[in-house]
Formats: C-alpha cells, structure tokens, sequence
C-alpha cells in the first residue's frame, strides 16, 4: 500500500542520544504509565460509588506497600508529564525553543517533578 | 504544473496520488484539542492533588461526602471527560507513530477510542451515583 513506502517518525534509531531528546521520550512514556492510573482512577471511582465492602478492598490495595510503590511512581510520571506539558505550552507560544533555554527548562521540569513528588509524600506521611 | 496538453487521465492519476497521501485537514482541529485540553488539565490537576492528599485513607462515608458535594461533583466530572479525551489522543498518536500496518493500526485506534468511550463513561456513572446518591 501507498503508506508504507512513505517515510515515517519518528526515527528512534539514527541519533545519539541527548538531554532534550530523552526528555521528549519521557513525555510519552510518562503519558503512557499515566493511563494506567486513569484505569485505577476509574476503578477507584467505582469501588467508592459499589458500597463499603468494595471501598475497604480498594483502600487496602492503595494503603499496602506495593500501592503506595505504584502511587509513588505514578505521582512522579504525573509531576513530570504536567510539568513538561507547561513546557510544551509555552513552546506553542514561540518562547523559549533554542537550543540552551530548552535545555534549562528540562532541567528545571525534571528537578520540579522530583522535588513536587518529594513534598507530595511529605505531606501523605504528614496527614496520614 | 498542468499544461494545456496534459490528459484528463493523466491529471486523475495526480489527483489520485494526492488523495493517497494528503492529510485528512484535521490535524489543526486535533492539535488545538491537545492544547485545550492540556490547559484545562492544569487547574483540575491541582484541585484533584490536593483532594487526594487530604482525602488519603479517608473512611467510606467520608469519601462519599466529600465527592457528592456539588463543587466536587463538577470538579471530577469535568477531570473525568477532559483526562479521558486527553489520554485518547496521546494514545492516538503513540499508535500513529508506531503501527504501521494499516489494518493494525485503524483496529488499534478504534480500541483507543471504544476504552477511552467506555472507561470514562463508567466513571461518569460512578460519580453521578454518588452525587445522587443511590
């Protein structure tokens, strides 16, 4: 067929790697992991709206150690995929896109996320 | 350019092969959905941080309290319908960009879209059921 003589991206296997670059990869791996919290979002919201019983079996899954394992990587795919996100929004403006402010902003989007997800758990382990 | 001399089958043979490989002149509609929805995920995310935090091992009756306020029943019915349209065009690309057998990839989107319709519609009844009450 037509499609598939044309070329295609992207073409992960061509370039050295770079900061920037596996910033960009990052973005959608973290998308990606952050679906499969949308699938425990949903499946939280329907344990809360089926009754008590259901409710506690959820609430002991998020509370055991390997919940809060997951919570903990999802909260750092969430700080980050938003974080870059506003990144990204901010290039749609025409702002920021040579080569060495977009190399400040992932450094400063990569320190955010792990110092957001840090004071996140700071203030579980506070309220909890 | 078309001249003159050039054939009518000629010109359809073009027209063809433009067709095959144009672009369906959706991508602008779809990249200001990205943006829109990437904005309005900013103030939601805030807000439902915050609940999470506050609401971490809160009891069942606390739990149901919280969300069937009317603030917060809005809240997560707007984050529901807004993630839920953001994740099904992350994953919409992610697939573009990586199957490309055609057969593949269109069943691919088609399942995208079905789960995202499906998950995000199963979260609108839980949080209604809550809201109403029943």
């Amino acid at each position: 067929m037509a499609g598939s003589v044309r070329p295609l991206s992207p073409h992960l296997g061509v370039y050295r790697w770079y900061f920037t670059m596996g910033l960009s990869i990052a973005h959608r791996v973290s998308g990606a992991g952050l679906v499969v919290a949308l699938v425990g979002l949903a499946w939280w919201l329907a344990a809360l709206a089926g009754g008590p019983a259901r409710y506690a079996q959820a609430q002991a899954v998020l509370g055991g150690w390997l919940g809060g394992l997951v919570l903990l990587g999802f909260t750092l795919l969430f700080f980050y995929h938003a974080l870059n996100g506003v990144r990204h929004l901010v290039w749609d403006t025409g702002r920021n896109l040579d080569k060495h402010a977009a190399h400040r902003s992932g450094v400063l989007v990569v320190a955010g996320a792990v110092l957001l997800t840090l004071l996140t758990w700071l203030a579980l382990l506070l309220v909890g | 350019m078309a001249t003159p001399t050039s054939t009518p089958t000629a010109t359809q043979g073009v027209a063809a092969r433009v067709q095959a490989q144009a672009s369906t002149r959706r991508g602008a509609k779809t990249w200001l959905r990205e943006r829109a929805t990437a904005l309005a995920l900013v103030p939601l995310s805030v807000w439902f941080l915050l609940s999470a935090v506050s609401l971490a091992g809160a009891p069942y009756a606390e739990a149901r309290a919280w969300l069937a306020g009317p603030f917060n029943t809005t809240a997560m019915l707007l984050l529901v319908v807004v993630l839920f349209e953001h994740a099904r065009l992350g994953v919409r690309v992610i697939v573009e960009d990586y199957v490309h057998r055609e057969p593949v990839k269109l069943a691919a989107l088609l399942l995208t879209d079905f789960a995202a319709a499906a998950l995000g519609l199963a979260c609108v009844v839980a949080v209604l059921k809550i809201a109403l009450g029943s």
